[in-house]
């Protein structure tokens, strides 16, 4: 309803769509932009396309847990195709702080190892990452905004749970690739 | 800091050390007050350890001659602490709180609490569970007249929610550690009883451990063995079966065959059933999103005494954020969540029990289930 307080769970799940989105884009591995707060939630505007929301929500830095980024996004769940990812629309507030400094650190790292990259568990059963594989994780954060975004409905909440396995791809040109199996927890159906 | 022991011979001797006690807001262990110095009787003075040397070169300067008696203030203190410590033995003194144990030294654990604070603490047998392990609770009472009325927390009814079987072990700890000491708890104490019963999915828990940490049902098969585990939090007694549940095995919310359909959410319900009419506050503690939920789940007409469950569960999230700046959304469960049916806390509420708050502890979302463990202490920290 449109009354609904901005910790209604409709806006949470549309403000994790659209952070999926944010982290995607602007995401990498030296920087992982996670939710923190939903301020502000409208909707859903109800007509033939779907089902819109109007959000203002916060993001926070996982690799400066200071800082925080506003964000405004209207999220549309369409209701003709299920199969068709949300529409989201938003905006960041001001300039995120410069990641390529960590962005270089990591790929030197990659580059300079004698063997392609290959990982287990991050993290770990009891919640340990060896400070190595943070960037590590931090990009498969990114990566998973975007599965996130496009496996959103408004019956789903997903949040990325574990890397089951990161292998890096041996490529003969100067890109880093990588092979990841991660496990998303989608909190309603749990 | 030293103390130092003076026996002033004349009256200008007794004269000069009330002028330095006064000046120099010197800690007089013996008289207390300057004006009792007297010349011929014992003076001990406590001297902060950045003025010894002047307190010194001054009685030096007036030839007035003194011994240390306590060389290092410090020192002392410490060593006497650990004396305390060890003598106390109020809780097994090698238990690391701020890490995950397995459920083998959790059981260990509880026979040492008891053991090591039997005047306050009796371990008890609840049931057992579907691979046949024992429940047991700890009754935190203290001795007193009065019967008391109940809080019951239990914790880990989701195998792979760790934080929150390491926050009942946690709590426990800090309750009989500062019983004594610590004024709120010793009136809460005086007060209520306390139940905790620090791991409910014991086979769940176990299995989180040694097969799938993301585990979260129990462990009762089905299909001839080809699908396990019930939601135990879809099982209770409350609208059970409605919304928010899955038939199916395979699903993680699966409510099982019937309501109270698993021994581990039969031996709660019978227990604290027997007890409803004591019982003031049930409490039930999970990960993650922190939360604090009120009923119900199952339907978003509010509970009778929702008004003044909000307005504690309200104190409950400021003083939590007072803490760490960690904040907690408050409200019931069907409006900030999700809808469920069957959980243990909305059922704890249509059979009586005023106070019924589930807890989802940290985070929200960024580690989740597999919160690293220099996050126990914090997280536990501000709970408390």
């Amino acid at each position: 309803a449109m009354e609904d307080p901005p910790s209604s769970f409709r806006f949470r799940r549309a403000a994790v769509v659209a952070a999926g989105l944010i982290r995607y884009r602007r995401g990498g591995p030296g920087r992982g932009l996670v939710l923190r707060d939903v301020r502000r939630g409208r909707g859903p505007d109800i007509d033939d396309a779907g089902h819109k929301y109007h959000l203002e929500f916060v993001l926070e830095d996982l690799n400066d847990k200071d800082s925080t980024v506003n964000c405004t996004a209207e999220v549309l769940y369409h209701l003709g195709n299920r199969n068709t990812p949300p529409d989201v629309q938003f905006t960041t507030e001001g300039e995120l702080k410069s990641s390529s400094e960590a962005d270089h650190r990591f790929y030197n790292q990659i580059k300079s190892l004698e063997e392609e990259l290959v990982a287990e568990n991050i993290p770990d059963s009891h919640g340990n990452v060896p400070p190595a594989l943070v960037p590590v994780r931090l990009l498969a954060g990114a990566a998973a905004g975007y599965v996130i975004w496009q496996n959103s409905t408004e019956d789903t909440e997903l949040h990325l749970a574990q890397i089951k396995r990161v292998k890096q791809v041996k490529r003969s040109d100067e890109y880093l690739e990588f092979d990841y199996v991660i496990l998303l927890h989608d909190v309603v159906s749990q | 800091d030293q103390v130092l022991h003076i026996v002033p011979k004349t009256f200008q001797e007794v004269q000069h050390l009330q002028h330095l006690c006064s000046a120099l807001l010197l800690d007089l262990w013996k008289p207390w007050l300057p004006e009792d110095i007297q010349a011929g009787e014992d003076l001990h003075i406590r001297v902060p350890a950045p003025l010894v040397q002047e307190v010194k070169d001054s009685l030096d300067q007036h030839t007035i001659s003194y011994k240390v008696l306590i060389p290092d203030v410090q020192e002392l203190v410490v060593q006497s602490m650990a004396e305390e410590r060890s003598s106390q033995r109020q809780v097994p003194g090698d238990y690391v709180y701020t890490q995950y144990h397995p459920m083998g030294e959790i059981y260990q654990w509880m026979t040492q609490i008891q053991e090591s604070n039997s005047e306050l603490v009796t371990q008890h047998y609840l049931g057992m569970t579907v691979e046949n392990r024992p429940m047991y609770y700890l009754q935190i009472s203290q001795p007193s007249d009065k019967t008391k009325k109940i809080i019951w927390m239990d914790c880990g009814i989701h195998a792979r929610e760790w934080i929150s079987p390491a926050f009942c072990q946690w709590f426990v700890k800090e309750i009989l550690q500062n019983y004594k000491s610590d004024p709120n708890i010793s009136r809460f104490l005086q007060n209520w009883d306390l139940y905790v019963l620090p791991v409910l999915n014991v086979d769940g828990y176990i299995y989180s451990w040694e097969n799938d940490r993301l585990w979260r049902k129990n462990r009762s098969p089905h299909m001839n063995g080809s699908c396990y585990g019930t939601d135990l939090n879809r099982n209770f007694n409350s609208s059970w079966g409605t919304i928010g549940v899955s038939y199916n095995c395979s699903s993680q919310v699966f409510c099982g065959s019937g309501p109270e359909s698993e021994p581990e959410t039969r031996a709660v319900a019978q227990f604290i059933e027997r007890k409803k009419s004591d019982i003031l506050c049930y409490l039930t503690i999970h990960s993650y999103g922190q939360y604090i939920l009120t009923p119900y789940g199952s339907t978003t007409t509010p509970p009778s005494n929702n008004e003044e469950l909000m307005h504690v569960a309200e104190k409950a999230a400021a003083a939590l954020m007072g803490k760490y700046g960690t904040s907690y959304e408050v409200g019931s469960t069907s409006l900030i969540l999700y809808n469920n049916s069957g959980s243990s806390r909305d059922w704890a509420h249509m059979i009586g029990i005023p106070f019924s708050y589930t807890f989802e502890l940290r985070d929200k979302g960024t580690h989740g289930f597999v919160l690293p463990p220099d996050q126990i202490q914090p997280t536990c920290e501000e709970t408390m």
